[in-house]
């Protein structure tokens, strides 16, 4: 047993510099959320001592909110407005969403994401995850006691753009700044270890309730490295439950339910399903408000041979996900066990099998990403502590790509790139006289347009007109270290330019977010614009404490009236903060923006000029070994 | 440090095709150790925008060194070489006629389920490759004989794709 949970020796921060940051956990299922105090990532629990928060969100007819266990309790009551496993309906339409049928909800069919009619009105699901995020950040305001410099939020690594967008939305309706966004099993290889015993290859595969995750990581010397990753963003223990819901259904001769014995019945599966982990049959007993009695045993032989597909569907990815890394089995160390999922003996049985060894399950399923996360989070924070420093390479999981002539993918960035990433292609017009260009971006390995996802459509006009063929459009694409896109097209003889952060599709406007923003806060107290306020004016004293520590580390990088102009800089900005103009702040810090990039500059350029001096080339030699 | 210089001055290595990627690996590392957006995510703005820039920049480095194929192509660019461009897609006859061969040999494996064959195969094609990766090293980095080491990595170029499609087709008897 190589690795070892993070025990950091010499947290040197002072507790006055120690600033607050949160992992949280966003499940389908159940969510967390963890800091770390004391050099000790931990979780925080609510008032009665319970680290899990249920994903459930009840609305009720006098608009309020019911979030967690007194939401999850009522979900056979009032199944229709108390909304479960909300995180498969991210970025997601609803052709989409497996098993619509069976689900209470009201859905609003419109065109991208999907909306749910409940009691306090139409819900986005960004909206609906935003309670949650809500609820977790006062358990941690409540706990830490103060405000929260940011926050790192998990995501399955198989998240596509508009499902990672809508992650960060809801994150931004809860009020979180969030410091990044990152793939859970990259959280939990963090939770397991740093230690230098760990180096080597490792699996971690992560079943949690609705999705399914499988990367493989290399430790080396504090880098990890995501090597290949894969998954299905539609796959969880909810589907371990829908198949035992369907067993029952038939062992039972059951006609088509309504919601509440549906749900109550669905309940009662999942209960079933985590008591086989333990024992070797399970009863599944329910009163139906129709009068119907259900009584059945299931056993674990059973329950593995009516889940026998799901499971092997979780194989193939793991499979192609090695071929990717270009290894094989054997070239695991070891294989880190996440999500409450991967406590089904069929499912130790089969990761065992596959890879001939033990899977490591010492850590908690259900703690281990959120631990995770709060121990990244820390370290993005600036909460540096002495040895433990560690970089983090991360890939995005699916191609992106453009729509070419007859509705075929032309792949810009390949599937496990490192990210940030970037890249351009050249296109051209195609008829002569053509002005404008449209743009569709897609995700997906497949070859027609029609097999991958939507994320946006743009057009580039103002193209002049030429013959086909003589324009030059350039088409580049950027994604950050969320694994988030932005496109921008510039047509190269004339430089007309035209850029998209990728939303539109699946995601939400800034509008709509705004708007969101405006109704959430005019049920609370403090009023939109004072948030607005505070947040400026947050924003600008860390801009210029930032500012003053490049200044204390680097001055000697500028000359006398470069660094002069910078500190009168400072100084306008701190004036403005202490007033209550939030438009003079943001000018302020967008001056002071301007007058720091060279400085960023040199000091950027620096840094790697210092790394890498006093380095001696070495033996040269063909390494061809990759 | 200028962004736009070249991936070998990002990395402050001597520009040549033989080069240890271990070495390569760890100043990659060393590298993005200081300019990934990890390190600046409490950072202004500009600074966060300058490190993304950086880290991409680094990012792509490392990927066009580390291959073999795309270093190779790489430093011919370097040299006003542009394969592609070039378009010189016909091929000796001979060296056709070979790629025929190991073709029908991998389609004749994959149809007959030969795991086996197909190992084989995998194999020599690797040692094939090793081996005319040697002469391209000493081409560019000795002989300086830019245009027939781009007829070698265009050579190269077919024998890569012939490789992964062997490997596929390993991968679909699995």
């Amino acid at each position: 047993m190589a690795l070892f949970q993070i025990a950091e020796p010499g947290e040197s921060a002072a507790p006055h510099e120690h600033k607050l940051a949160i992992g949280i956990d966003l499940g389908t299922t159940n969510s967390l959320v963890a800091t770390v105090r004391s050099g000790l990532a931990v979780c925080l629990n609510d008032e009665q001592g319970r680290p899990l928060l249920p994903s459930v969100v009840r609305y009720h007819a006098d608009a309020s909110v019911e979030v967690g266990y007194a939401a999850q309790v009522n979900q056979a009551v009032d199944p229709r407005h108390t909304i479960v496993s909300v995180k498969r309906f991210m970025g997601r339409g609803l052709k989409d969403i497996a098993h619509v049928e069976a689900m209470p909800y009201d859905f609003v069919e419109t065109p991208g994401m999907v909306k749910l009619r409940t009691h306090a009105g139409v819900k986005t699901p960004v909206e609906i995850s935003a309670e949650i995020l809500k609820s977790l950040k006062s358990r941690a305001e409540a706990a830490l006691g103060g405000d929260l410099l940011g926050a790192v939020i998990t995501i399955p690594a198989y998240f596509d753009d508009a499902q990672r967008q809508a992650t960060k939305d809801a994150a931004r309706l809860a009020g979180l700044n969030v410091l990044r966004l990152l793939n859970e099993p990259t959280a939990a290889a963090i939770a397991y270890g740093l230690d230098n015993a760990a180096e080597g290859v490792y699996a971690v595969y992560d079943l949690g309730g609705g999705t399914f995750d499988i990367s493989i990581l290399r430790l080396t010397k504090g880098v990890f490295e995501v090597m290949a990753t894969g998954g299905d963003s539609a796959l969880g223990g909810d589907d371990f439950d829908h198949r035992i819901y369907c067993w029952v259904l038939e062992q039972a001769n059951l006609q088509p339910l309504a919601p509440e014995d549906a749900r109550l019945l669905m309940m009662r599966c999942r209960e079933a399903k985590e008591f086989l982990t333990l024992h070797p049959e399970a009863p599944i007993t329910a009163r139906l408000a129709s009068g119907e009695m259900v009584d059945l045993k299931l056993d674990v032989a059973t329950f593995a041979e009516i889940t026998r597909t799901l499971v092997s569907k979780t194989m193939q990815p793991v499979k192609r996900a090695l071929r990717d890394a270009a290894l094989r089995p054997d070239d695991i160390k070891g294989v880190v066990m996440v999500g409450g999922a991967t406590r089904m003996p069929q499912i130790q049985k089969a990761v065992g099998d596959f890879f001939r060894q033990e899977p490591l399950t010492n850590l908690d399923p259900d703690k281990v990403v959120a631990l995770g996360a709060a121990t990244q989070a820390n370290l993005l924070a600036g909460n540096k502590t002495g040895k433990d420093d560690w970089l983090l390479l991360d890939v995005i999981p699916l191609s992106l790509g453009l729509e070419t002539m007859g509705g075929l993918t032309e792949k810009v960035i390949a599937r496990n790139s490192t990210i940030p990433t970037a890249r351009a292609q050249e296109f051209t017009t195609f008829k002569d006289g053509q002005t404008a260009m449209s743009i569709h971006v897609v995700q997906g390995e497949r070859e027609m347009v029609a097999d991958c996802r939507s994320l946006a459509r743009f057009e580039l006009r103002g193209i002049p007109p030429m013959v086909a063929g003589a324009a030059r459009i350039r088409v580049t694409f950027q994604v950050d270290a969320d694994g988030l896109l932005s496109v921008a097209a510039r047509e190269q003889t004339t430089g007309v330019e035209s850029s998209v952060t990728v939303k539109p599709s699946y995601g939400l406007s800034d509008e709509e977010i705004a708007g969101m923003l405006q109704d959430s806060l005019a049920h609370a107290r403090d009023d939109a614009m004072t948030r607005a306020l505070r947040e400026a004016q947050v924003e600008a004293e860390r801009m210029i404490e930032a500012t003053e520590a490049a200044l204390a580390e680097d001055a000697g990088l500028l000359a006398a009236a470069e660094e002069e102009k910078i500190r009168a800089g400072i100084a306008r900005l701190r004036a403005a903060a202490a007033g209550d103009n939030r438009r003079a702040i943001n000018i302020a810090m967008d001056d002071l923006g301007f007058e720091t990039q060279e400085f960023a500059h040199r000091r950027m350029d620096q840094s790697i000029k210092k790394v890498l001096a006093g380095r001696k080339v070495g033996e040269i030699g063909m390494g061809e070994e990759e | 440090m200028d962004p736009t210089a070249d991936f070998f001055s990002l990395f402050e290595l001597p520009r040549a095709f033989r080069l240890s990627v271990a070495e390569l690996d760890s100043r990659f590392r060393d590298v993005q150790a200081q300019v990934h957006p990890d390190r600046f995510a409490n950072a202004p703005e500009s600074e966060r925008r300058l490190s993304m820039q950086w880290a991409t920049r680094a990012n792509e480095a490392y990927q066009t060194l580390k291959k073999p194929l795309a270093r190779g192509r790489y430093l011919l660019e370097l040299n006003g070489h542009d394969v592609e461009a070039e378009n010189n897609t016909a091929m000796p006859a001979d060296f056709l006629l070979e790629q025929m061969e190991w073709r029908e040999a991998v389609m004749e494996a994959r149809a007959g389920g030969d795991h086996h064959e197909l190992e084989r195969l995998h194999n020599r094609l690797r040692g094939d490759i090793a081996g005319r990766y040697d002469e391209l090293g000493y081409l560019l980095d000795e002989a300086a004989d830019f245009p027939l080491a781009a007829d070698r990595v265009r050579r190269l170029m077919f024998l890569e794709k012939l490789l992964s499609e062997i490997d596929d087709a390993l991968a679909s008897l699995e």
